[in-house]
């Protein structure tokens, strides 16, 4: 197969470039068909939080279909390159298609240009993927992404929210998704202060994790009879790196052991 | 009215030929070759920017000799081809020789059917987890395709080069280090066209890139001015 046309015109986005070149690949339009919403598997909560050198992006593992559990070992948090993190809540097939297409443009755009996007332009750059599946948002089946990274620019982490219109929100210290968000921020809101040092930050994600599923039942606790930990990940001036299972499992027993002794029964 | 002289075939082709070598002739030589490390890519560049190797894939590199604006389309367009099969399949299923029969295609009609011929020689070289399994390809203007063992050089002088540097690249002493591959390279590339000593002061001139063995997914490294001179000083 020779290359076609399309494959040699000007263009630094792999969205752009596929819907021009193999639209067929990309999530299907629904041509104003009903959808089951309540058939679809949904993941839920994710929070992220900065600390002095980086931040922090940490999820549970649990994907439902109404009250069943779906899934004990989904994951939502994901390197998007390098130096960022990508966290998604709502529609699993669609919350992990868009971190594979936010990937693929950030990679797409750093091979095709040379030099990787600004921290400001990956963050916009997923407002418009977002943005992109705004149609199928509005029948129920919407994911919503959290975002994350190392601003070398500015040598600082940043962490960006965002609605399912696309609307795109700088957050300062910490953020949650999902349905156990409003838990989450509250622990977050309690856990939280500036000047903690990275294995706190870890400790303070878990936490709100047990928070958020202790009132959300969307949401899944550590499985410490499977040991099944949240995916934490942590991104600094170094870079993204996954938090090892091994680190994770001290920390819940760390967190559980500390919760047993304030329980008055 | 005018009526066309008759071309044969033979001489069209030739004419075709003799102006696309000459244009890749123009070009500053790569050399890819196979070392321990993974597979390294080098060349002459005074330019900073305006690169000629360049990564295409997780374990896929590129290089280009000739026209800048015709092997950067074909550079872009490899990447494009690399990440829409990766998104519809799986990022196993990029390889090289796909790549290099799409570019062979492509050249190829070029070369006969556009006004004029790509005056571009390409390289693509993938790494593979042990030295036996790296792939080095060169496709020419015409299409045609060659795979070479442990290493290759496109542009000009690449006859003289490939000869000067086979002992090294590809003797009896096994495979070479990065260090040592990096060495003879630049000695060869550098040298002075005057007097063809080597000339130590152009390394900044050096454009150099590792396909890393050991790199768990995007194994394309640039090697930076100062580590190119940490290595190639004997």
């Amino acid at each position: 197969m020779r290359f076609p046309d399309s494959y040699f015109e000007v263009g630094s986005s792999f969205l752009e470039f596929v819907r021009h070149a193999a639209p067929e690949t990309l999530t299907a339009a629904l041509d104003g068909r009903a959808v089951d919403v309540a058939a679809a598997p949904t993941g839920t909560t994710v929070v992220a939080l900065t600390y002095g050198g980086g931040l922090v992006v940490a999820g549970d593992r649990r994907a439902t279909v109404g009250t069943q559990i779906a899934s004990r070992e989904i994951e939502k948090v994901y390197p998007a390159d390098s130096h960022s993190a990508i966290g998604v809540a709502g529609t699993a097939g669609l919350a992990i298609e868009l971190v594979r297409l936010f990937q693929l443009e950030l990679e797409h755009y750093e091979k095709i240009e040379g030099n990787a996007l600004s921290l400001n332009g990956k963050a916009n750059r997923l407002a418009t993927l977002v943005r992109g599946s705004l149609g199928l948002a509005m029948r129920g089946l919407a994911a919503v992404p959290v975002f994350g990274g190392w601003d070398a620019a500015a040598a600082a982490p940043r962490i960006f929210s965002y609605d399912v219109t696309g609307g795109r929100y700088e957050e300062r210290e910490y953020y949650a998704i999902g349905s156990g968000a409003v838990f989450a921020r509250g622990s977050l809101k309690k856990l939280w202060h500036p000047g903690q040092d990275a294995s706190t930050a870890v400790t303070t994600a878990i936490a709100a994790l047990i928070d958020a599923s202790d009132d959300d039942a969307a949401t899944a606790g550590p499985d410490v009879g499977r040991a099944i930990w949240p995916v934490v990940a942590r991104v600094d001036a170094a870079g993204y790196q996954r938090i090892a299972d091994s680190a994770l499992g001290q920390v819940v027993a760390d967190l559980f052991a500390q919760r047993r002794n304030e329980v008055t029964r | 009215m005018t009526i066309p002289f008759y071309v044969s075939p033979e001489q069209l082709t030739k004419d075709r030929s003799d102006f696309a070598r000459a244009g890749v002739a123009r070009g500053k030589a790569v050399v890819a070759a196979v070392v321990a490390e993974g597979i390294l890519l080098v060349t002459q560049n005074a330019s900073q920017s305006l690169h000629k190797i360049a990564e295409i894939y997780d374990r896929i590199a590129f290089a280009g000799v000739g026209k800048y604006n015709e092997f950067e389309a074909l550079r872009r367009a490899g990447v494009r081809y690399a990440d829409l099969r990766g998104y519809s399949y799986d990022r196993v299923d990029v390889d090289a020789r796909g790549l290099a029969g799409a570019y062979a295609e492509t050249l190829g009609e070029v070369f006969t059917a556009q006004p004029k011929p790509f005056e571009v020689e390409i390289a693509l070289a993938e790494v593979g987890a042990k030295p036996q399994a790296d792939r080095i390809f060169r496709i020419g203007f015409d299409g045609s395709v060659w795979e070479a063992d442990a290493f290759l050089v496109i542009g000009g002088h690449a006859d003289e080069l490939a000869a000067a540097l086979r002992p090294a690249l590809a003797g009896d002493g096994g495979v070479p280090s990065l260090a040592d591959a990096l060495r003879v390279s630049a000695t060869s590339l550098l040298r002075r066209p005057a007097d063809g000593e080597h000339d130590p002061s152009a390394v900044d001139g050096l454009e150099a890139a590792l396909l890393d063995r050991q790199a768990p997914r995007r194994a394309f490294r640039r090697l930076a001015p100062a580590e190119i001179a940490k290595l190639t000083v004997p």
